[in-house]
């Protein structure tokens, strides 16, 4: 790791503004991704803005038709919350497979989805759910907001500070786990919303999380496990390692697509 | 038996420290004034170092030398030996290319060390390498065996003619090509033993220090056999004698084989602490280990096995391709040779067995032994070849099997490739294996499981394995620059405890805990008092140090011949005492008694008397009570078992789970029940690892792709079930113990089991074979391509 400035804000503007000033700075948020990097010398940020200072972004609350998660929020206390568990179970059962135990109990809600890692499983949960990123500037739904690879609408200075999710009525995410990693190499989100049927998957495409409309119109009619059964998804544009080819990311997604659907009853 | 004697489940004295992180490791010693080295490494598989410029790095802040592979070849230093010479089949040596510490002209492989920087503080050291301007022509780089040999090659060294380091032969093939002419079946197989990455739990360390007062060289490492070190460093590399060097493995954190070799960081860092009068500390990161500590496995086989009409084994013959890498670590030659060819008779009676072992240079991490060592190649090629033979003869595979079993009536049983084993039940110990496994019972859980939709299927395995490495005749008698015995010195202090000083290095085994069992059985002295000390070339007689699961049948029989002595000598010393005839003193729980009479004298006692020996007359017996010996085994020891697995297979994600694992093993006599369990979970873990997840990946450019946990997978709790661990204990073994060794049987026997139930599970869906790991998408490409058929 090369040296750099730590700064502790204690507030979104301050936050904001020290990162205006910095020569090269970076937001930390829970730093599951940032430190090893930095560790590895692949990342050398002059400034490491740390959001942990800035007690208004912890916290989940319950709005009514949905939870209401403060970016700075644990995976942990996702996975534990009450209000999540009763209000959307499958959110928090999402946050409570993520990573393993240190992971969860540092990583948040909010770098999480500020990093968008193609293999991550809260960018599905929010395109799954039809989620809104509050920022410090405004609101972004979550269609607009994951656009690629380690890609957001995010602009430079901008810092998410919670994410709204509507309940559905019907929710579930299932996830086919690296090997070794334990990242999803497929990881499917699927909900029945007011706004109808979304099918949400991460890990398995060459832009990043993305929406599978032809299962969505599928499940608007016939809210079952057979109803996307025989819906081939291309594998052109998936990714392929050594742990999946892209024929066998691209059976993985109808799989688990009928599982999540299976789950959630 | 005693609560604390030989067979008592004693726990490890050494874990209070352990798991209080109290341990001593490599990193945690520091010396006064102390440097720290960081290794420039290759980026490149293959490349002609153009020109090297450190004077960047050498004016870096808090450097304090730098060195480079032209420093090294200037100084009067060797390379890295190899400690093993093989032959090839026409009776000339292997290829044997030189390994320096630091290379000068071309890297070999990713991780290859360009350059050695000395600074301040770690990160300086960092900083200061990153300043070192290399320039590389790249070259195509070769990783894969049947790659290497090809016309066209790119050649690793000069020396090796299409990378070939040897080819080498061992059987009678006429009498093997005899049996093929009276077959009624031929059973042919392709196997691949995937290359594995050891990864200890503590990355290595090296800590190198010189005394200019004395002329005195200190070496701090993770090692499992400091003496050996000290041997191949001092006499190869630097010209140490061993009075001017001490070598100190302290406590290890878990070895499986990588920390056996002498690695160039040792010999770096003991050199240049010498060149700069200060002690140096290297300490590998994991990223580091993933490209520097030696690999394991990495064979390719094709073998044909003859059967009659009845079943029974006629010949079988085996032609190998086994990666070297880039270069010959310190054993390596052996292993797919000595350790892997040397047991393909298995527990099978077959007459006539040929094999062939063409051994290549790559661009890749030299591979070297890792846990098992050769007989998991063979254990797995020749227990797939079995199921591979019952399906193509029809005979059930319990039951061809049985049919081709050595007898124990037969032993001594001499095979046709060079062993003798020396004892073996192997019928009696796959029947305990089968009814511990309840394999009566495997269709009623096959149904069971197909009604949650899943597969399932059971795997046998019945392997042999030869450890309690090894007799020196033998094994100098087959190209070994080294003997194979082992020490022990039993000093009992004047009132009565004992310090045990071991030749062996205990690095995860328990040796604090069963060696001190063992003395204190054989001396009827309180366990308690009882300590063993092992790991420092300054406090321990010469040792071999510990790997081939020789502790036991090795160490401690040259403990036992230690003990032997001191009772010889206390037994001395009471008759004297109690004026009565040595022939008529009786040892017994610690006592020394004249025979019919009520005159005795506890062990204590006579420990006391040895050390203040006020009349004894001094032509006949000497004061003190303090005995060595070095043991030489007889023979290797023949562990056996039988290895049953049962997966559960998802067939539309390729998902295996093991479900059930059953392992009965034949080790001879159980000193402490608690660690053998131990060590059978830990090496069948490390044949789940191998057979299910661990697939180390190069691409074509030589990099390793898979070279860190975020793609290497190793296994972990959720990928092992509870498992059925028991004895099948046959005694007899070649050793006054009767040991055989527990710590490879693990990792040799359950591969096989392992992937013979993936391919019993999968049969219904036409698949035939299934290679290591079965990944998930391995076991589903694998169900597309039979259906695809």
């Amino acid at each position: 790791m090369y040296s750099f400035n730590h700064q502790l804000p204690n507030s979104v503007a301050a936050a904001s503004s020290a990162l205006g000033s910095a020569d090269d700075g970076k937001f930390l948020a829970g730093g599951m991704t940032l430190l090893p990097t930095m560790k590895q010398r692949l990342a050398s940020p002059s400034d490491l803005i740390d959001l942990a200072g800035i007690g208004d972004l912890v916290g989940i609350s319950d709005s009514g038709d949905g939870v209401v998660i403060k970016a700075m929020t644990t995976h942990a206390a996702v996975a534990g919350s009450s209000v999540v568990q009763a209000k959307i179970p499958a959110l928090a059962a999402l946050a409570g497979g993520i990573g393993d135990p240190a992971v969860r109990n540092r990583g948040t809600i909010g770098g999480s989805v500020a990093n968008n890692d193609p293999a991550a499983d809260y960018p599905a949960a929010c395109l799954g759910l039809g989620a809104t990123i509050v920022t410090n500037k405004r609101e972004i739904g979550a269609d607009d907001f994951f656009t690629g690879l380690f890609e957001t609408a995010l602009e430079e200075d901008e810092v998410i500070t919670e994410v709204r999710f509507p309940a559905a009525q019907k929710a579930a995410y299932q996830k086919f786990e690296n090997p070794a990693s334990r990242y999803a190499i497929v990881g499917v989100f699927v909900a029945q919303t007011a706004g109808g049927a979304r099918v949400a998957v991460t890990g398995a495409s060459q832009d990043g999380v993305g929406r599978i409309s032809e299962m969505e119109q599928a499940l608007g009619g016939n809210w079952s496990a057979d109803a996307v059964a025989n819906i081939d998804v291309p594998a052109d544009g998936l990714n392929t390692d050594i742990h999946a080819s892209a024929a066998y990311r691209a059976h993985l997604v109808t799989t688990m697509a009928k599982r999540a659907i299976a789950a959630a009853g | 038996m005693s609560e604390t004697g030989i067979g008592a489940r004693v726990k490890r004295v050494e874990d209070q420290r352990f798991l209080t992180g109290k341990g001593n490791y490599t990193d945690d010693i520091n010396r006064p004034n102390q440097t720290y080295a960081f290794i420039l490494r290759s980026p490149h598989a293959h490349a002609r170092i153009t020109s090297l410029d450190a004077s960047a790095a050498q004016a870096s802040e808090g450097v304090v030398a730098v060195f480079t592979g032209k420093d090294i070849a200037a100084a009067e230093v060797g390379g890295l030996p190899c400690g093993w010479q093989i032959h090839n089949k026409d009776g000339s040596p292997m290829a044997e290319p030189p390994h320096p510490m630091l290379v000068a002209d071309k890297v070999r492989h990713v991780g290859d060390q360009v350059a050695m920087v000395i600074a301040e503080t770690r990160d300086q050291a960092r900083d200061a390498a990153e300043k070192i301007v290399v320039e590389y022509e790249t070259l195509a780089a070769v990783t894969a065996t049947d790659a290497a040999i090809k016309d066209g090659a790119p050649q690793v060294h000069d020396e090796a003619a299409l990378n070939t380091c040897y080819d080498w032969e061992l059987g009678d093939k006429a009498a093997t090509e005899e049996g093929f002419a009276k077959a009624a079946h031929v059973v042919k197989i392709d196997v691949v033993n995937n290359r594995i990455i050891p990864n200890a739990m503590e990355p290595r360390v090296a800590l190198g220090d010189y005394d200019r007062s004395t002329g005195d060289y200190t070496l701090f490492t993770t090692s499992q056999n400091p003496h050996v070190i000290r041997l191949l460093m001092g006499a190869f590399v630097l010209q140490l004698p061993e009075h001017k060097l001490r070598v100190v493995a302290p406590d290890v954190g878990g070895g499986f084989g990588s920390k056996i070799f002498h690695y160039a960081e040792e010999a770096l860092v003991t050199w240049a602490a010498g060149k700069l009068g200060r002690p140096i500390k290297w300490v590998s990161d994991r990223s580091e280990a993933f490209v520097t500590d030696a690999h394991g496995r990495d064979h390719r086989t094709h073998a044909e096995l003859a059967i009659d009409g009845d079943g029974k084994f006629l010949a079988l013959r085996v032609s190998t391709l086994a990666n070297m890498g880039a270069y010959l670590s310190t054993f390596a030659p052996a292993i797919p040779t000595y350790l892997s060819a040397t047991l393909l008779a298995g527990v099978y009676t077959t007459p006539a067995i040929y094999s062939e072992v063409r051994a290549v240079f790559t661009n890749t991490v030299p591979v070297d032994a890792v846990r098992g060592a050769g007989r998991p190649e063979t254990s797995y090629l020749l227990e797939r070849l079995v199921d591979r033979a019952a399906k193509q003869t029809g005979i059930d595979k319990t039951e061809l099997r049985k049919r081709n079993f050595i007898q124990p009536e037969q032993m001594p049983y001499q095979t046709p490739v060079a062993l003798q084993y020396d004892v073996g039940d192997y019928p009696a110990v796959f029947e305990a294996g089968l009814a511990a496994a309840d394999y009566s019972g495997f269709e009623g859980r096959k149904a069971e499981t197909e009604s949650r939709g899943k597969l399932r299927g059971v795997g046998i395995s019945t392997y042999i394995e030869a450890c309690g490495i090894a007799p020196s005749a033998v094994a100098g008698a087959l190209g070994a620059r080294a003997g194979l015995y082992e020490s022990a010195q039993v000093r009992v202090h004047p009132t009565g405890s004992v310090t045990l000083f071991t030749g062996s290095h205990s690095h995860g085994q328990g040796h604090e805990t069963t060696f001190a069992q063992v003395v204190s059985d054989l001396l009827g002295v309180p366990f308690e008092a009882v300590v063993v000390s092992h790991g420092d070339t300054a406090k321990v007689q010469f040792g071999m140090g510990t790997y081939g699961s020789r502790s036991l049948a090795v160490g401690g029989a040259a403990i036992y011949k230690a003990c032997e002595k001191i009772i010889d000598k206390a037994t001395k010393i009471a008759a004297h005492i109690l004026e009565a005839a040595e022939a008529d003193i009786e040892f017994k729980d610690g006592n020394f008694t004249v025979a019919g009479t009520d005159k005795s004298m506890a062990f204590g006692e006579v420990a006391l008397a040895a050390y203040v020996p006020h009349n004894f007359p001094h032509e006949t017996l000497e004061p003190g009570l303090d005995e060595n010996a070095f043991y030489d085994p007889l023979n290797f020891s023949y562990p056996s078992g039988c290895h049953i697995c049962e997966v559960e297979v998802d067939p539309d994600t390729g998902v295996v789970e093991v479900a059930k694992f059953t392992a009965v093993d034949d080790i001879g006599r159980v000193v402490n029940p608690m660690i053998v369990e131990g060590q059978v979970h830990g090496g069948v873990v490390q044949g789940i690892g191998q057979a299910l997840l661990e697939g180390c990946v190069y691409d074509d450019e030589g990099q390793l792709l898979t070279g860190s946990f975020m793609d290497y997978a190793m296994p972990r709790a959720d990928n092992v079930p509870f498992f059925t661990v028991a004895q099948k204990s046959v005694m007899g073994a070649s050793n006054p113990l009767e040991v055989k060794g527990v710590g490879e049987v693990g990792a040799i026997g359950s591969p096989p089991a392992i992937i013979n139930a993936v391919v019993n599970a999968l049969e219904p869906l036409g698949v035939e074979d299934v290679t290591m790991p079965a990944t998930p998408m391995t076991v589903w490409q694998a169900i597309q391509d039979a259906q695809a058929r």
